[in-house]
């Protein structure tokens, strides 16, 4: 096996939450019923793009500090595959919404802000994609990408737990308090979160060296 | 009063229970196993999807080679 140790870790971690997520007994609650587990699915894809998002920001720093390109490159990847994942708890997160809070879309300021979090992110690729000067694209980019993350963070992390939201753990809402009680879910959704941090990592990690590939063959 | 509380928490205990019980849970796709199945396919679509990036891992090693 000429794998990574994390790569491994990381497929053992996600295949442990998939068997335990279904077959682990978990609270019985009303309206939730069995579709608790998505947490190990669904909160999962956060977890895993805030910690994407966070060090493709580390990387436009590191840009900054150096104009390295390779920095630059680094935080494209990573961004793009945040938003890979964010996308996809966008959409399970929809279906979960569809089924207990009867609808696919409410006006709920976490589901806004992500949805604005993601149009931030779309805007860094599209502000990438329109400057030709690749040192002055390198640099606006990189600053644009670590204000991307700040407002990430008001977006999903400061703005719903100021108001009412549906989701745990804001606007006096319960239930993550509920489930984090629960030392049986506990037990499933720690090692998720980070075996999904780390197949992010893995697949942004694989998209960054494809990408360094293709730079090399047309600087050739 | 001490009785009292303690028939009031007795009867918020056996409520509580009861509640936990008239919820329901796909407790019939457990005791018959078919729950296996379904994890069995989710799990082998997982490895699947695995040993595809490992594939692709180990390609993009060569040529970085």
């Amino acid at each position: 096996m000429q794998l990574k140790w994390w790569k491994i870790i990381g497929i053992i971690l996600v295949l442990y939450s998939i068997i335990a997520g279904l077959l682990m007994p978990v609270p019985k609650l009303n309206i939730l019923n069995e579709t608790i587990r998505n947490l190990y699915f669904h909160v999962t894809m956060w977890f895993s793009m805030i910690v994407l998002m966070f060090s493709s920001m580390k990387q436009s720093l590191q840009f900054l500090n150096g104009f390295d390109k390779i920095h630059d490159l680094k935080a494209e990847t990573y961004a793009s595959t945040g938003i890979f994942m964010g996308l996809l708890g966008l959409t399970t997160g929809m279906i979960w919404a569809q089924y207990t809070w009867g609808t696919f879309w409410v006006n709920d300021p976490k589901l806004n802000g992500t949805a604005v979090t993601l149009l931030i992110y779309l805007a860094y690729f599209i502000l990438r994609n329109s400057i030709e000067n690749e040192d002055s694209k390198a640099r606006v980019s990189a600053i644009y990408n670590i204000i991307a993350f700040v407002m990430m963070i008001v977006f999903i992390g400061v703005l719903p737990r100021m108001t009412d939201s549906l989701h745990p753990g804001n606007g006096g809402n319960p239930a993550f308090g509920n489930y984090d009680l629960d030392s049986n879910m506990r037990v499933v959704f720690y090692p998720a979160v980070i075996g999904w941090i780390l197949i992010g990592s893995w697949i942004a990690q694989l998209r960054f060296r494809i990408k360094l590939l293709e730079n090399k063959k047309e600087n050739i | 009063m001490k009785h009292s509380i303690a028939t009031i928490i007795c009867c918020l205990l056996m409520s509580n229970t009861v509640l936990a019980d008239s919820v329901e849970m796909a407790d019939l796709m457990r005791s018959n196993g078919k729950i296996y199945v379904v994890v069995a396919v989710i799990a082998i679509i997982f490895i699947g999807l695995m040993a595809y990036l490992y594939r692709i891992d180990q390609r993009v090693k060569k040529l970085e080679k």
